[in-house]
């Protein structure tokens, strides 16, 4: 059984579909990779793998006892974040917040589990650190803490290595597949298709045509010659 | 001085807008640090206009207590205000602005219309300015002070960690599976309790500075947001009774002196965050 299985899922805005018959599904392990021209619906697919919005049609199923909170996001930055008052350990922290259930407060387990999820991901000396002071590559490894503690099982990438210089862009790009290996479903979006193909076990290309399948299968196909020859490779 | 200032404080009217001073600067400035993250600075003042407009509808249709009718409207323009911000057309800072302008013409047009007192420009200078209402409460309206300021600190405390939850990043907050509407909605009828509570107390004036002030203060100085919190509740109340006090020794007007004293301490904590050098804007 897949984590989450998606068949013929239709997406848009104010009843206007941009994408539709969409069906892929990712399991445990897998590595997912979105690819697609800006316009052409990466983000409302997220949004609505996130349920932060409905689709127009078709079906979303979740697995393997994956709880729709269960899902890890790293979003893109936001404004309002450039600004924030926040230290390291609050923002991380913030990841459990969909096991707080009724209660006001984060146990003692919450809490354990944050201070774990930053070991990994190398940022335990900057816990008292304030978040805007932070580095793009340090803020995503916050983000990507807080991701890994409200799951273990998938994770929702949005543009991780957007705005990070290239050998930060490379550290984000071996932390995320060492996560992976650890055992946890991944799926990115991105505009980097050169990354898409190293590190993805599985493509969906989304556009005026859909392509979902394998990374063996993606590179024989015609899109990704599309993409690496039609001009906009990295658009 | 230390004299006068006993004296004083052996009338009833001094301790009564101590207390609601001092409970109102709290309530306000635990909600100013979302506000102002949210960028929605200009919410106190909006809403004040609007509890306006809504007293002088329901002075026109002849209420006794215009209470209700003023908390029913506020609250409803805060909710419409604080919706999660993707969904409307119209967004934060316009939106505030046209609906604070919006209720403040309509509501100076009815009662120009209908006047019924004599004093109509007295009526709305003491609508915006508060003028000295802070020291003539009635026992019954600190008790009221007094009950809804606990509930607006329970509340808080309860949703604390929500709250930062989903004013750093709600969608995030959503995914994971908090209702963000329900504390986005919970947000928007404190605030407005809040503001209809403290205008009638206060004065709109005074209930902007002290949701704007404290926050943007204690943020110059303070990297976390429990930090912020904290120190915005601790100098909103450290600043109204100092302005109280002040006020009340000089014969000053209540509100513009709690302001006063507010941007003094704005001022003194940015210089410390330029000594500090923490602070890279």
């Amino acid at each position: 059984m897949a984590l989450i299985k998606c068949e013929n899922l239709s997406l848009g805005y104010d009843g206007k579909a941009i994408v539709e018959n969409l069906s892929f599904e990712v399991s445990a392990g897998d590595y997912l990779c979105i690819v697609g021209e800006n316009g052409s619906g990466k983000s409302t697919l997220m949004k609505t793998l996130l349920g932060l919005q409905r689709p127009l049609g078709g079906t979303i199923e979740r697995g393997d006892g994956l709880q729709k909170n269960e899902t890890g996001y790293l979003p893109q930055q936001t404004v309002v974040q450039k600004d924030f008052p926040a230290s390291v350990k609050e923002v991380v922290l913030s990841g459990c917040q969909g096991r707080l259930g009724l209660r006001p407060f984060y146990s003692k387990s919450d809490k354990a589990l944050a201070v774990e999820n930053m070991e990994k991901m190398g940022i335990t000396a900057l816990a008292d650190r304030c978040y805007r002071e932070l580095s793009g590559g340090q803020q995503q490894r916050v983000l990507l803490a807080r991701a890994l503690c409200a799951t273990e099982k998938l994770l929702l990438l949005d543009e991780p290595v957007s705005g990070l210089d290239p050998k930060v862009t490379a550290e984000m790009y071996s932390l995320i597949e060492s996560l992976n290996k650890s055992g946890v479903a991944v799926i990115m979006i991105s505009h980097d298709i050169s990354a898409a193909v190293k590190y993805a076990s599985h493509i969906l290309h989304i556009g005026k045509t859909v392509f979902y399948g394998t990374k063996a299968e993606y590179q024989k196909s015609s899109y990704a010659l599309m993409f690496e020859e039609g001009g906009d490779g990295n658009a | 001085m230390l004299d006068k200032l006993v004296l004083y404080l052996d009338y009833p009217f001094v301790r009564y807008a101590l207390i609601a001073g001092t409970l109102i600067s709290l309530c306000s400035s635990l909600l100013g640090v979302t506000l102002v993250l949210r960028r929605f600075s200009f919410i106190g003042d909006g809403l004040s206009h609007v509890a306006f407009g809504a007293m002088a509808v329901s002075a026109v249709v002849g209420l006794t207590n215009d209470m209700p009718l003023t908390l029913v409207i506020t609250t409803a323009a805060a909710v419409l205000l604080l919706r999660t911000g993707g969904k409307t057309k119209i967004k934060g800072d316009a939106a505030v602005a046209m609906i604070s302008v919006g209720s403040l013409a309509i509501g100076y047009l009815i009662m120009n219309i209908f006047a019924k007192s004599s004093n109509l420009s007295g009526d709305v200078c003491s609508t915006l300015f508060g003028s000295t209402s802070i020291l003539t409460l009635t026992d019954i309206e600190v008790w009221l002070c007094v009950g809804l300021s606990v509930v607006t600190v329970a509340a808080f405390v309860f949703f604390y960690n929500r709250i930062f939850a989903v004013t750093f990043d709600e969608n995030f907050a959503s995914s994971a599976g908090t209702k963000t509407g329900a504390v986005n909605l919970t947000v928007a009828v404190i605030v407005a309790v809040v503001i209809v509570l403290a205008m009638n107390l206060v004065g709109s004036l005074l209930i902007s500075a002290l949701v704007i002030f404290p926050a943007l203060s204690a943020m110059r100085v303070f990297r976390s947001f429990r930090g912020v919190t904290i120190c915005s509740a601790a100098l909103s109340v450290g600043c109204s009774v100092t302005g109280i006090l002040a006020s009340v020794l000089f014969g000053t007007p209540v509100g513009s002196t709690i302001v006063a004293v507010d941007i003094v301490v704005f001022a003194a904590f940015y210089l410390i965050s330029l000594v500090k050098g923490g602070r890279k804007s």
